[in-house]
């Protein structure tokens, strides 16, 4: 053959590089492999597991984020409610007082025009006696026009005091 | 400083009378001429080795037995006592191993996506001995030829039998896989390639005996025997080493994904046209 090409040597190589390839492939190629395979795996799925932990905490942080929104609301419709039962509390004291102080007015009004009556009665009842007195006077007195004078300004002392 | 100064002198005078010593003591006479051994470099026609007494083979029969033991020891060394500790958070050598492994799996998926399992097994184990291969010339190994003659073995590629089988077994890798994809109609579409055994034999044979006979004649004048070595002997082995590794097992990941690829039916390839 040219070249001293020989095809006994050449199975030969084959051979050797079967070997060759065999033994690395299972000796060294497959081992390496399947370490680096493991490793992906444990960081793929350490990687898995801190996007759930991830996605879990976002969803408690939105699901306290409601929360937090609808206390705010709770709160808010608390105030107005208490606004409100303060404002008709209010409402009803002033009802209250105005209708006290209607009733403090008209009992006073009451009293006023009955104590007017009871003045303007006492006053006729006065009158009527000074009257008879002085009717009495005259009717025993020589004069009964001075009698009645002098009887007048002694009343108009006793005012006076 | 005195010290180092006499260490110096001391040390290059021992390099002065080496030299001199090795130039006037003379060489025995050549057992061949420098054509010669350039034709044997290529041919083995003179120097050979007997295999186990069974057989006469050239040198690089047996240099890639040595290469596989080689290889095939030291991964059994990283297989008891390396990989068995390693971690999570690797180490240099670990890194290195991962790398390597990495790097041809990482080429067999990228040009193979569809069936790439073989294809990364094989590349690792071919460019580990392309590799390791190319760089054995550097150890020195000797052997005794039928003749006699102790001779350096030489890189396992730079016989034309190493390079061819590597060439052909790398075109059955290729036509292996136009079967596992495509079945019947794949062995058509592999031997369309029909020039690729021949190209990827040759040049790795080109390349690696370029290397060998540039060495030979380097070496076989004694005044370039000096300096020239490292750049020649060592630089440019570690750097056709890298080069024909990539080569090969880049040439096969392609050839191999661009056959095994699953064709697609006629009427799915005519509206592929029209799109």
């Amino acid at each position: 053959m040219p070249l001293n090409i020989d095809l006994q040597q050449i199975l030969l190589h084959w051979m050797n590089l079967a070997i060759l390839v065999g033994g690395l492939y299972f000796i060294l190629f497959k081992p390496v492999k399947q370490f680096i395979e493991k490793r992906e795996a444990h960081y793929r799925e350490r990687d898995e597991q801190a996007q759930a932990k991830l996605a879990e905490a976002e969803r408690i942080k939105s699901e306290y984020q409601a929360k937090l929104d609808g206390a705010d609301e709770e709160i808010r419709q608390s105030r107005a409610k208490v606004q409100l039962a303060v404002q008709q509390t209010a409402e009803e004291q002033l009802n209250q007082a105005k209708a006290q102080a209607q009733q403090i007015l008209t009992h006073a009004r009451a009293e006023a025009e009955h104590d007017r009556e009871e003045i303007l009665h006492s006053s006729q009842r006065e009158l009527r006696r000074l009257a008879a007195e002085a009717t009495k006077k005259l009717a025993l007195q020589s004069d009964p026009f001075d009698q009645f004078l002098d009887l007048a300004e002694e009343g108009g002392k006793n005012e006076d005091r | 400083m005195k010290q180092h100064k006499k260490g110096l002198a001391l040390w290059l005078t021992a390099i002065l009378l080496l030299l001199a010593g090795a130039l006037l003591t003379g060489s025995p006479g050549r057992a061949e001429s420098v054509q010669e051994a350039m034709r044997d470099a290529v041919l083995h026609s003179a120097n050979r080795i007997s295999l186990f007494g069974l057989k006469t083979v050239n040198p690089g029969l047996i240099s890639a037995f040595t290469v596989t033991a080689i290889l095939l020891l030291a991964a059994a060394g990283i297989r008891i006592f390396a990989i068995p500790r390693f971690r999570f958070a690797p180490g240099k050598f670990q890194m290195l191993l991962e790398e390597a492994v990495g790097l041809f799996d990482r080429m067999a998926s990228s040009s193979s996506p569809h069936r790439s399992r073989f294809l990364g097994a094989y590349i690792f184990g071919a460019g580990a001995y392309i590799f390791v291969g190319t760089l054995f010339e550097l150890l020195g190994i000797q052997a005794v030829t039928t003749l006699g003659h102790p001779i350096t073995l030489p890189a396992p590629l730079s016989d034309v039998n190493a390079a061819i089988g590597m060439g052909t077994f790398s075109f059955l890798v290729i036509v292996s896989g136009a079967i596992a994809g495509n079945g019947a109609k794949g062995i058509g579409k592999a031997l369309k390639e029909f020039s690729l055994p021949i190209s990827m034999s040759f040049r790795l044979f080109g390349a690696l005996l370029s290397g060998l006979l540039v060495t030979e004649l380097v070496y076989y004048y004694v005044g370039l025997s000096f300096v020239l070595p490292v750049i020649v002997g060592v630089l440019f082995t570690l750097l056709h080493a890298l080069i024909q590794t990539y080569v090969l097992t880049m040439l096969t990941a392609l050839y191999y994904g661009e056959v095994s690829e699953p064709s697609l039916p006629k009427e799915k390839k005519k509206q592929a046209r029209r799109a």
